[in-house]
């Protein structure tokens, strides 16, 4: 025996949800960019995509992770194209076959941020390194992204630069949270301390607290941005045609200008050099 | 930060019908409410099965799946991502980083919540009318639809509890879905992005909004008891 | 009726049943005829329900038969016997959707008219679209009556038919007994109340320990047990 209202309840329920499985999949066209949590949480694809949308169409679907992650979302084939900001790893991807070829298309630049207290005394200098040693020296609260992404692997190139082995001198003062920018500067905004962070998430970020820039302008904060499209060859569905055509225009003229007419307050906050040798 | 901007942006968002905000939202109840049918047309059979059935190892099954409800998001979020990735099992479907890839990991979610409930209300029912339905020839098979009719308010009950941790939950949708803008972002990733972005008024708006809507599905689960109680005795 | 096939006269005969190494029955076996009302009776744990429940084909006996004059107690797939029992099992739906559930399980045409037809001869026409669990004891032993003789049994088997009721709704469910005894349909029913046998059971069954002690004609019970068990049991000796 069959109980008629239950199946009619399941039909009504199956048709209420019907237009639920149709939606899936648009037949629009779409590629897939794993890219880092700067990139989407400065707005910048938010000012880029419906440009680059309205001249071909195609829809960009962006992933935001850390660079390490999102270049390994491109190893495993699970995006078109990856656009991160860590040269040296970028490099190592197209050389281990992974990467069809790098172009440089923008960059930004750090900037620490700290306290305006500064228990650290640096406030104002230009020089990042001896900043650094400072913080060590007085032993102020640091807080690490700790997560493999471009801008702990530009801080870990910092330490480095200061001679400062972090792995052997870190102590409770310095604080791997293995989470995003937002995470780290919502937590150095909590606790009151030091943080580096990408220029572009910083004046996008509105929980700023008692925080302020304590050093910029040092060279050695720039930060490069490089394009990449996975590998066809590794991975047959690499959207290859559209993938290329989004790389194509990030670094023409046209995308070029896009990115340097993103401005917060008036200030740029990324710099394109597709045409910068070298970088 | 203030508690007063975080209710000005929940109420901004939601009289002004913005349409970013009504697509993120009109997103999660999408996945979230396929993912609780998904789990039903799968669920309740399975549960009845596990409800009527006397095999070896039963008891141990039943044991795995009141566990499964406890499963982190995280997990069953990883697991799904591992079997979607181009490099996974069932790469070629392409569909990590779609609204289907978060279907999949919250319809196994809300599972073995499904399953345990259906097994534990038709077990009691079938305690309770087993000599009847034997009596009426409905044995077996045949007894799983009166038993999952009057089970018919505790279940309704058991899929809002589905629904319930599947639109609260962040971590399974955030690893598969990838929080991709007007694609898969939901309620609860569009949560955690705004506050990686220290927009926290807004983060708490979209809060408000999630908790309005979970204490809208708990009245529903509670009305349903209530009519259930007053129907059933 | 006349004419027609039946499942009766039924004939059990060394019904055997144990459980966790006790005898629960043994070797009990009586024959039971078309027509009159017939009472197992005896002390709590005599065995009364589960020969019921054999008979009824819930249970299936260690030994013994449970023999019908056709088949296997069915006409036409459809069993011709029915249970009410002690605790009546309401289904969570409206007084009508229960009378309408046992119908379709049995396959039977028109059941939504079957259904009115047994609300109006068992007065729950005015509760029909009522939760059948919110009803009174006697409403509800009233409805499985009703629910067991829509399904045109020849054989109806009650179970402690009055066990829970207060003496108004114990007498209307009695008044129901005779008034289906004397359409002709055959009644085989447990108690414990005496005086329900004296005003209902043309014969009966007394069970002892497991044991069928006596068969007998309810007044010739009643006046004189031939057995010292059922001496005892009347006299009150052995009350449950």
């Amino acid at each position: 025996m069959i109980d008629r209202k239950m199946w009619l309840v399941l039909g009504l329920a199956l048709v209420a949800s019907g237009p639920a499985f149709a939606q899936g999949t648009p037949a629009e066209r779409f590629i897939t960019v794993s890219s880092t949590t700067s990139t989407t949480d400065s707005g910048l694809f938010t000012h880029l995509l419906p440009l680059f949308k309205a001249k071909t169409g195609i829809e960009v679907r962006v992933v935001s992770q850390g660079t390490g992650q999102a270049l390994d979302t491109g190893r495993r084939g699970d995006a078109d194209v990856v656009f991160v900001h860590a040269r040296a790893q970028e490099l190592k991807f197209v050389e281990e076959g992974f990467g069809v070829e790098r172009k440089p298309v923008m960059y930004n630049d750090f900037v620490l941020i700290g306290p305006k207290a500064d228990p650290a005394g640096i406030k104002g200098g230009k020089d990042i390194v001896t900043a650094l040693k400072a913080v060590q020296a007085k032993g102020s609260l640091f807080i690490s992204r700790g997560d493999k992404s471009g801008t702990h692997s530009a801080e870990l190139n910092l330490w480095k630069a200061a001679e400062i082995d972090i792995e052997k001198v870190k102590g409770p003062w310095y604080r791997e949270i293995g989470q995003g920018m937002g995470a780290a500067l919502n937590m150095a905004s909590a606790q009151n301390g030091y943080v580096l962070s990408d220029r572009a998430t910083w004046l996008n970020f509105r929980n700023r607290g008692d925080l302020d820039i304590v050093v910029e302008g040092d060279r050695r904060l720039f930060n490069q941005y490089g394009v990449m499209l996975v590998n066809p060859a590794k991975h047959s569905h690499v959207k290859k045609a559209e993938g290329q055509a989004f790389i194509d225009w990030l670094v023409s003229p046209e995308g070029q200008k896009a990115i340097s007419d993103y401005k917060i307050g008036g200030a740029s906050l990324f710099f394109p050099n597709a045409t910068q040798p070298g970088a | 930060m203030d508690a007063l901007g975080a209710m000005q942006a929940a109420i901004r968002l939601m009289v002004t019908f913005d349409p970013q905000f009504l697509q993120i939202v009109g997103l999660s109840l999408r996945v979230t409410l396929t993912a609780v049918l998904v789990a039903a047309i799968i669920g309740l059979p399975l549960g009845a099965w596990l409800a009527l059935a006397r095999f070896p190892g039963r008891t141990a099954l039943i044991v795995v799946i009141n566990g499964l409800m406890g499963l982190p998001p995280v997990v069953a979020g990883l697991v799904v991502f591992l079997f979607l990735s181009r490099s996974g099992p069932l790469g070629p479907l392409g569909l990590l980083f779609t609204p289907t890839a978060m279907i999949i990991a919250q319809t196994i979610l809300v599972l073995p919540i499904v399953i345990a409930l259906t097994r534990g209300t038709l077990e009691e029912l079938w305690q309770e009318y087993r000599e009847h339905l034997t009596s009426l020839g409905l044995t077996g098979w045949r007894a799983v639809p009166t038993l999952l009719w009057d089970g018919r308010f505790a279940l309704a009950t058991g899929l809002l509890a589905g629904f319930g941790r599947a639109s609260a939950e962040v971590g399974a949708v955030l690893i598969v879905g990838g929080n991709i803008a007007n694609y898969t972002r939901t309620m609860t990733t569009t949560i955690a992005l705004e506050t990686s972005k220290g927009d926290l008024p807004l983060a708490l708006g979209l809060g408000l909004v999630l908790m309005a809507l979970t204490l809208a599905i708990n009245a529903a689960g509670y009305a349903a008891s209530r009519i259930g109680t007053r129907f059933a005795g | 009726m006349h004419g027609m096939p039946t499942i009766l006269p039924l004939q059990v005969e060394g019904l055997t049943l144990h459980r966790d190494g006790k005898r629960l029955l043994d070797g009990v076996g009586f024959a039971l005829p078309r027509g009159g009302v017939t009472a197992l009776i005896g002390p709590n744990g005599a065995g009364k329900s589960l020969t019921l429940r054999l008979c009824h084909g819930l249970i299936q006996p260690d030994d013994g038969t449970i023999g019908w004059a056709i088949g296997s107690g069915r006409i036409a797939g459809r069993p011709r016997h029915a249970m009410v029992f002690q605790r009546p099992v309401m289904l969570r739906r409206s007084v009508r959707a229960n009378l309408v559930h046992a119908l379709r399980a049995l396959d039977f045409d028109q059941p939504e008219h079957r259904a009115g037809a047994a609300l109006a001869r068992y007065g729950l026409a005015d509760l029909a679209e009522r939760p059948a669990r919110l009803l009174s004891g006697g409403e509800q032993q009233r409805l499985a009556i009703a629910r067991a003789w829509a399904l045109e049994p020849e054989l109806l088997m009650l179970d402690e038919p009055s066990a829970h009721l207060d003496p108004g709704a114990t007498r209307q469910i009695e008044q129901i007994i005779a008034g289906l005894a004397a359409e002709g349909m055959t009644i085989l029913m447990t108690t414990h109340d005496l005086g329900q046998v004296r005003r209902l059971a043309n014969r009966v069954l007394f069970l002892h320990a497991g044991r069928l002690k006596e068969d007998a004609p309810a007044e010739q019970f009643l006046r004189a047990p031939a057995s010292p068990e059922a001496r005892a049991f009347l006299a009150g000796d052995l009350l449950w």
